[in-house]
This record gives structure tokens, C-alpha cells and sequence, in this order.
């Protein structure tokens, strides 16, 4: 082992090499090594792959001028990007070239958390993950060992953890994002929103987006249907506390006082099923307990509505009635992150139920039914039968109907209803992505295993016992992406070009470490390849052709019940659940009910957090393309608070929040954009990893800031939009 | 011959940057720099506001002043649609260009030269569009000649409403945006 301090990893070149490969020289590898990309060193190649630099997965081509990494463009047929990527995709070579990437697989020689670390040779990293799992699982079981992912990456891992033993895998993506929205239409309709979501966007004639921000939110499909739709001359009705890129196209801006949206949808229901607007015929041919839902809802008028949200009683009633006027083809956009308030299942389900009485589900220019190809699993062997799940345990969350990763964290720091001793973590940040950073460090400090996969040293890889470097996605095959979206089709991940260090691909990790556990039985191939070629074969498809293309697309089948898409709802009732009688058993609301959130004390604003178009989560500040189009946020006042606080665009500011917890400091952007009552950051920026020189101390993070979170009772999201912020002058030296 | 211009549709722009980051992959301009930039107009007071948003870059005016100012020719209106170039070998880093730019289109590459928007020159003598026009996710960008009735930019401007920046410069530029 080469030791060395965080200050010398900063300067990890050629120096340490030698060491490592003496190291790796003692033992020798069994899984087979990625082949190399080997491109033409004169020319320029076109590569077909997918992109990663978000969950979207847009199909893409990457060009490799005379064998160096030039650009990456849209693949013309694929159904996502159709041709064109976002400013993410575009900017995604820059992750290659990262100068601060992971290079070499790493252990801890310190405390947690201080960032000092051993480099070692991948045998060395796998062996000794190896030894610490065989004792978690003499000691505890198998199930003591937990999995937090994102993205399809993660396939590989999760497959190896599942052959040990474990039955505990989380994505902040569920109980910090899209959880609420997607119990909240369940409920309604019987089925997820899903990802990509399922919103006829494009055919829209009434596009309401509450608090979504398409546009600075960058999913390509979503923002390419937006500008189609506006150009096509839809009607935008936004509602948001920021004049939001989407506000700036709407016909109707609602400045909306934050946290009481679940007002303003039912008032709009109020009055669409009061005036009698709605899909009469859709609603008798497809609702269940539409009277109770009515009656429920009766007393909340437009009149009760204005005092909570702030919008004029005639404003509600005119855009509800512009809604009801586009009907089917009015789409009220179901959002994506949307764990804010703590009631965001119910506010979210109001979201399906305005949809239901617009008899957009289902219909052109509303939600479409989502389709998919048919590619089998790889055949491999049964898992090890695995006890309950720790996230939830006794059904606290009775809608969770997927693992919550807070409910993980909480099970690590009680050791209820069984300890957790070990993390692996794949690509997702979770000082950044999980609220309340001290619970988390809490929890970290009751393992006896973190290890952290990631191509960046971010935070959590600086809480990590081991990291293991991976190639970035153009350099490396991942699981073939075989999206539910409009029409079907299958997507391969290919390497483009080769890693510029010793970063190995998840797929080869992950079998890797299986062989080390002794679980070699369970990666029946040899490489990915032979399992990308067996699935593709077992489904019909070519691998070479897959390969030369990118893409293969399916045939088209309806998606809209009006061309034959089924008409099926998977409730209990089997229809669109207006009223909910499982909600009721429950002890929870049946038909969604307001109620009003804390307000910021005198002086404090609420802290809201959204989405620039050019970075990802915390994951692309060290991406020197996508900086150099944003380097670091701004936090936005309102321009008549700023002029009271003495402070003007540009200055910098720290935020302070209710727990005395203080930002790293933070740029004004005082503007006419925000309500007076909040203030909003991008979230992902003030990167306090050492080893992301670039991006180290960054603008401000919302995470750090976000202490407290309120818990979603029906499943366990956790509502990050209640915390408030002061803002403190940044004392200036010299 | 052709007189290459864009028509920059504000209304379905949602200033992604898509735009500047295609450009820079694309002619591979140096870290720190960009040869095309969103701006952003907001006007009004919360909540009754109106935002413009504008892809902006080179004009490659119809009367360039960086070209009238270069003092040694490296500046000049290629033959292809009029295109303002800078032949980069000729180009002595005098900034003559970068001051006389209403539009602060440019700017002096490490290397020592002036450099700007080439409208993609190279992608499109080779029948492909400028590089931003081609990876828009909005499609909010239209590049063609102006002295084609027929182009699209030429119907997209006799058809809707547009503007252009700094026109009492006298530079007469090249890019309209839509309003």
C-alpha cells in the first residue's frame, strides 16, 4: 500500500503508480478485464451510446477525432433525445476529462470523514470488502448490509448484494423526489407517473405546471414537447413563488405563496365540478366515490382559497375554467421532485384527481399509456431467501411501495428492527440528495462498512471506508436501457473511449467482488458483452446491429384509450379513485384536505431549491464544460427585500437557517422573480469534498441548510421546503 | 451569393445553454471562454413581469466594424454568405476587433488571437448547420440566407414580429430574434 495524505491525493499523477501496480502485481484477477476501446488515431469514429449525466437516458452519438474524445450529439433515432441532447449531454464530455476524477481504488488510513486515504490495487480494495462482509454476516446476516443507488448503473452491484444476501436497496430518488407524486397517482389511478413520465406534453392544448420548472429543469423529452407546445400556441397556466423560464411563456403567472398549492388544486376543482365543467361521461364511465369527493370538496371555494395562496378568487375561477375548456387535452403536470411540504402524497393525488375530472388520463394531449420491448433478464440463479426489509418496518408508511433510503439511514442509527453495518453506495451523493446531513454522519459512524462507487470524490466518498473509481459512462457498457416511453425500443451503452486511469467499469466491480465473496456462480458470463449478446438474443435482437445503431426501436402500439390503449386501473376498486376507501381504512384522508403550513418567522424566508439546465444533482460542478456555464449559485431575493436588506446582485451573503446552521457563502441575485416571503438556490453547488478542486466552497448547498424535513405519513417522503433562512452579510477581509 | 443569418425564435428559447455548449464542444473553445451566451431581459415589477430570452453571439454584421478596424486584414467577410471571419494567422491580438464589437462578440484566445462565431463555417460548406441551430432542444434556432426569399429564416421573418440588437450602431446585423 502507498500511504499518503489527502494533500499529497490532491497531486496523485505518476508518482504513486509504481505502488500500486507492485501491489496489484501479488495477486492476480479472475473476472476479465474490460477490453480496450481502441479507436483510430487518425479520423473521426461516431460511436452510438446513452447518455448519463442524468436518469433521462437520452440515446446519443460521441465522436472520437483522431483518438481523442471530441463531442457528443443526439442519435437522430432515438426516441428521447430525437437528435438532440440537453446542455447536460452535450457538456457530458467534460466528465471524461475531469482532472479531478477518481483515479485509483482507495482506503481509509484515518478517521471517517477526514479524507485520507491508502491507495490500493483493486484485489486489495475487493479483498478487503470481502473480509468486512464475511463478518457482517456472521454477525449479523447478510440483510445487515444496504444498497442506496441511482441510476441503472447500479444494476451490476445490487445483483452481486442480492447473491449475498441483502434484501435492503433505496434511491433517494423515491423518499427525497418522485415518491409522493408517484403514491399520490397510484392511489388515484393504480399506476406510477413513471420515469420518463408519461405526459403528452406536445399535444397539450392546456399545460398547467405547478412549482415544475421545465426549462431550467432540463429532461430533454419534457423540455423539447414544452417548446413544441408553446409554439403551437398552448395555453400555460404556471403557479410557482418564483417567476420561473416557464412562467416567462404562460398566459396565466400565479404567484403562488409557497406551500399552499394543495389549496389552489382544490379550489380549481371546486369550481370545475361546481360549474359542472368536467368529463361528465369519463368520469361515470371510469370514477369511483365521485359523490363523496364532491361533497368533500365543497367548501373549497375560490373565496377560501384566496386568503391561503394569495390568488385572486377570479384568477382561480378564469384558468379553471380555461382548463376545463382544452379538456382532455389539459394537462396539470404531476411534477417530479415533489417531496416539499410532508402532505405531499395528498397534494399530489389532488394533482391526479384534477386530471380525472379533466379526463386527461389516457387521453392525447394529457397522460399516454407507456410501452415497452420485451427483453428477458439474464437467467441467472435464485437469491438466498432474505428476511423483511429494515426501511419500514410493521408498514409505519402502509403506501411506501418502494424501499425508503431515510428509512434505512433511521434503521442504521437505531439498530431497529435489525442493525445495518454496512453501506455500499452507488452514484448518488447522499450528503447532498438525503436531508439532515448530522443524521446521516450519524448513521455513517454505526457502520463497519461504507463503501462508496462514484467517478468523482464527492462528499460521500469522503465518509467512505473504501471508493472504488469507476469509468465515467463513455467509457464503459452498462445494462441495455429498455424504457417504458411512447413507443418501444432498447438502448446500449457502449465505451467510446478508454479510462485515463485504473477506473473499472460497475459491471466488472460488481462481478468482481461476487467472485471475491465466493459467489462466482452467480455471473455465469464472462463479460458484459456475453451478457448484453444472451439477453439480446433471447428477445430476438442483434447485438452487432444494436451496436452499429444505438437504438432498436419496436413497433408502435396505442397509447391512448381512445386508439385502444386499455382502459385499466389497478385500484382496488379498479377504477380512478375520486374518493379512497384504502386511504380511509387507513386512518388518512380519503379525499385530499388543506392544511396550512408553518410560516417563516418575521424576518426568515423559506428556502426553496430547483434545478439549473446545465448540472446534474452535486454531480457536474467539476465538469469544466458545464462550470464554465455555471460556476456557482446565486441565491435569489426578492428586489424590494434586498433593497431593505442592504444588498445588492453580486454581493456575497451566507444563509442561516433555524438551527443556526450557516451556508458557505453565496451570491445575491436580487430580483423582480420571487415573492418577498422566500428565497430559492439551484441545489448541488458549495461542494465541501477537498478533492473537487474546481467546484471546493462554490456557491452555497441547499442540503446543508435543509436540517429539517417533515415526513410524509402515507409513505415516508421526506418534505424538504420547511426550512427558513436568514440572510447574514458576508464579512469581507481586506 | 448567399447572406447567412438566424432567426432566434424568443418564445420557445428557454435559455438552456444548450447552445454554448454545443459551441464549445464542437470548435473547441478554451475553458473560460465562449463565443455564444444567453442574456436574459426581465422587465416589470413581481408579479406582472415579461422576460426575453436571447441566444446572442457574432452578428457578422452587413457592416462589420471589426473588420473596417483590423489593421492587418485578419478580420474579414468570407466568401460563403458573407460570413465575418478571422484568419487566425494573420491576427496579431491588437484587440482593435474586441473594442470596436458593439456586441462583444469577441475575444483574444490564449493562443493570442482573436477569435468569435464562425456560424459553423466549416459544418456548413459541408451542407450541415451551425452547430448551436443543430442541437437546440427547443428548435428555437433557424440559420439561412437572407437573400433567399424562400429560406426559412426569410419566411420566419416576413411572417412574424422581430428584432435585432443595437441596430442604431449602424452595424446592420445579421441575427433577428422573434418575438
Amino acid at each position: 500500500m502507498s500511504a499518503y495524505s489527502r494533500r499529497k491525493f490532491l497531486k496523485i499523477s505518476a508518482a504513486t503508480v509504481t505502488a500500486a501496480t507492485a501491489a496489484s502485481a501479488c495477486t492476480e484477477a479472475s473476472a476479465t478485464p474490460p477490453a480496450p476501446a481502441r479507436r483510430a488515431t487518425k479520423g473521426v469514429e461516431r460511436v452510438p451510446t446513452y447518455c448519463d449525466v442524468c436518469f433521462w437516458k437520452c440515446g446519443a452519438i460521441a465522436s472520437v477525432r483522431d483518438g481523442a474524445l471530441w463531442k457528443i450529439e443526439g442519435n437522430p433515432i432515438d426516441p428521447l433525445s430525437r437528435g438532440r441532447l440537453c446542455p447536460r449531454g452535450t457538456g457530458g464530455i467534460g466528465a471524461h476529462s475531469d482532472p479531478d476524477r477518481l483515479k485509483r481504488p482507495l482506503i481509509r488510513r484515518s478517521d471517517r470523514g477526514r479524507e485520507e486515504w491508502a491507495e490500493v490495487s483493486w484485489d486489495e480494495a475487493f479483498a478487503y470488502i470481502a473480509k468486512k462482509m464475511h463478518t457482517i454476516k456472521e454477525t449479523h446476516g447478510p440483510e445487515s448490509v444496504a444498497m442506496f443507488a441511482h441510476g441503472i448503473g447500479g444494476n451490476f452491484l445490487k445483483h452481486t448484494l442480492k447473491a449475498y444476501g441483502t434484501p435492503n436497496f433505496a434511491a433517494p430518488s423515491f423518499a427525497q423526489c418522485r415518491g409522493p407524486r408517484d403514491v399520490g397517482f397510484r392511489m388515484t389511478f393504480g399506476e406510477d407517473v413513471g420515469s420518463p413520465e408519461r405526459t403528452d406534453i406536445k399535444n397539450a392544448q392546456c399545460l398547467v405546471l405547478i412549482g415544475s420548472h421545465l426549462g431550467e429543469n432540463m429532461h430533454n423529452t419534457q423540455v423539447q414537447e414544452f417548446a413544441e407546445a408553446v409554439g403551437n400556441g398552448a395555453t400555460i397556466i404556471v403557479a410557482d413563488p418564483r417567476f420561473s423560464v416557464a412562467a416567462s411563456k404562460a398566459k396565466h403567472y400565479l404567484p403562488i405563496k409557497p406551500g399552499t398549492d394543495l389549496a389552489l388544486v382544490l379550489a380549481w376543482m371546486n369550481v370545475i365540478v361546481t360549474e359542472g365543467l368536467y368529463d361528465k361521461d369519463y368520469v361515470a364511465k371510469y370514477g369511483f366515490g365521485f359523490d363523496q369527493f364532491a361533497a368533500s370538496i365543497a367548501a373549497n371555494t375560490p373565496e377560501w382559497a384566496y386568503p391561503e395562496t394569495g390568488i385572486e378568487p377570479e384568477v382561480i375561477r378564469a384558468t379553471a375554467r380555461e382548463m376545463a375548456r382544452h379538456k382532455p387535452a389539459t394537462l396539470v403536470h404531476p411534477g417530479r421532485h415533489s417531496a416539499w411540504y410532508g402532505d405531499d402524497t395528498q397534494r399530489s393525488r389532488a394533482v391526479a384527481l384534477l386530471n380525472a375530472l379533466l379526463g386527461s388520463w389516457g387521453r392525447k394531449g394529457g397522460f399516454y399509456t407507456p410501452v415497452s420491448m420485451s427483453v428477458p433478464g439474464y437467467p441467472y440463479p435464485a437469491y438466498p431467501t432474505a428476511p423483511a426489509k429494515v426501511d419500514n418496518p410493521g408498514g409505519k408508511y402502509p403506501f411506501a411501495h418502494e424501499a425508503i433510503s431515510t428509512g434505512i439511514r433511521e434503521a442504521t442509527i437505531t439498530g431497529q428492527p435489525y442493525p445495518i453495518k454496512g453501506w455500499f453506495v452507488y452514484a448518488t451523493n447522499l450528503i447532498h440528495s438525503l436531508p439532515n446531513e448530522a443524521e446521516t454522519i450519524k448513521a455513517i459512524q454505526n457502520l463497519d462498512l461504507l463503501v462508496v462507487v462514484d467517478v468523482i470524490p464527492s462528499e460521500i466518498a469522503g465518509w467512505a471506508d473504501v471508493v472504488l473509481p469507476e469509468s465515467v459512462y463513455l467509457e464503459r457498457y452498462d445494462d441495455l436501457n429498455v424504457e417504458w416511453f411512447r413507443e418501444p425500443f432498447v438502448a446500449l451503452r457502449q465505451p467510446v473511449i478508454d479510462s485515463p486511469d485504473d477506473q473499472k467499469p460497475n459491471w466488472w466491480m460488481a462481478k468482481r467482488l461476487a467472485e471475491t465473496l465466493g459467489l462466482a456462480h452467480y455471473y455465469p458470463w464472462k463479460n458484459i458483452e456475453e451478457y448484453l449478446d444472451h439477453r439480446l438474443t433471447a428477445a430476438g435482437l442483434s447485438f452487432d446491429e444494436l451496436k452499429k445503431e444505438g437504438i432498436i426501436r419496436g413497433a408502435p402500439q396505442p397509447i391512448f384509450f381512445d386508439d385502444g390503449a386499455p382502459s385499466e386501473f389497478a385500484t382496488p376498486s379498479g377504477k380512478i379513485e375520486f374518493f379512497s376507501l384504502q386511504l380511509q381504512k387507513a386512518g388518512f384522508d380519503p379525499v385530499p384536505v388543506y392544511h396550512r403550513p408553518a410560516e417563516p418567522p418575521a424576518g426568515s424566508f423559506r428556502l426553496l431549491a430547483g434545478r439549473a439546465p446545465v448540472h446534474t444533482f452535486s454531480r457536474t460542478q467539476s465538469n469544466r464544460i458545464l462550470s464554465d456555464m455555471m460556476d456557482e449559485n446565486e441565491v435569489w431575493i426578492n428586489a424590494d427585500m434586498a433593497r431593505r436588506l442592504d444588498v445588492k446582485s453580486g454581493d456575497y451573503v451566507r444563509l442561516k437557517n433555524q438551527d443556526a446552521v450557516v451556508s458557505n457563502r453565496i451570491r445575491v441575485k436580487a430580483t423582480e422573480r420571487i415573492r418577498p416571503d422566500c428565497v430559492y438556490m439551484v441545489h448541488g453547488f458549495g461542494h465541501t469534498a477537498r478533492g473537487l478542486r474546481h467546484a471546493l466552497q462554490k456557491g452555497a448547498s441547499d442540503a446543508g441548510l435543509i436540517t429539517r424535513y417533515a415526513t410524509d405519513p402515507l409513505m415516508g417522503g421526506t418534505g424538504m421546503n420547511v426550512n427558513f433562512v436568514t440572510i447574514e452579510p458576508e464579512v469581507t477581509h481586506g | 451569393m448567399a447572406r447567412f443569418g438566424m432567426a432566434i425564435d424568443t418564445v420557445r428559447c428557454v435559455g438552456c445553454m444548450d447552445c454554448v455548449v454545443a459551441c464549445k464542444t464542437e470548435n473547441s473553445v478554451p475553458e473560460g471562454f465562449n463565443r455564444d451566451w444567453i442574456a436574459t431581459e426581465v422587465t416589470g415589477t413581481f408579479p406582472t413581469l415579461h422576460m426575453e430570452i436571447r441566444s446572442e453571439r457574432c452578428n457578422h454584421c452587413d457592416s462589420p466594424p471589426c473588420v473596417h478596424c483590423c489593421p492587418t486584414g485578419a478580420s474579414h467577410v468570407h466568401d460563403v454568405g458573407g460570413v465575418v471571419l478571422v484568419d487566425y494567422d494573420k491576427c496579431i491580438g491588437c484587440k482593435a476587433c474586441v473594442a470596436s464589437c458593439p456586441y462583444g462578440a469577441r475575444f483574444i484566445n490564449p493562443s493570442g488571437y482573436a477569435e468569435k462565431c464562425t456560424f459553423c463555417i466549416h459544418r456548413v460548406e459541408q451542407g450541415l448547420l451551425p452547430a448551436c441551430v443543430s442541437v437546440c432542444p427547443t428548435h428555437c434556432m433557424h440559420f439561412g440566407d437572407l437573400d433567399d426569399p424562400n429560406s426559412e429564416v426569410s419566411q420566419l421573418l416576413a411572417s412574424r414580429n422581430h428584432h435585432s440588437l443595437l441596430p442604431e450602431a449602424g452595424t446592420k446585423p445579421r441575427i433577428f430574434y422573434l418575438t
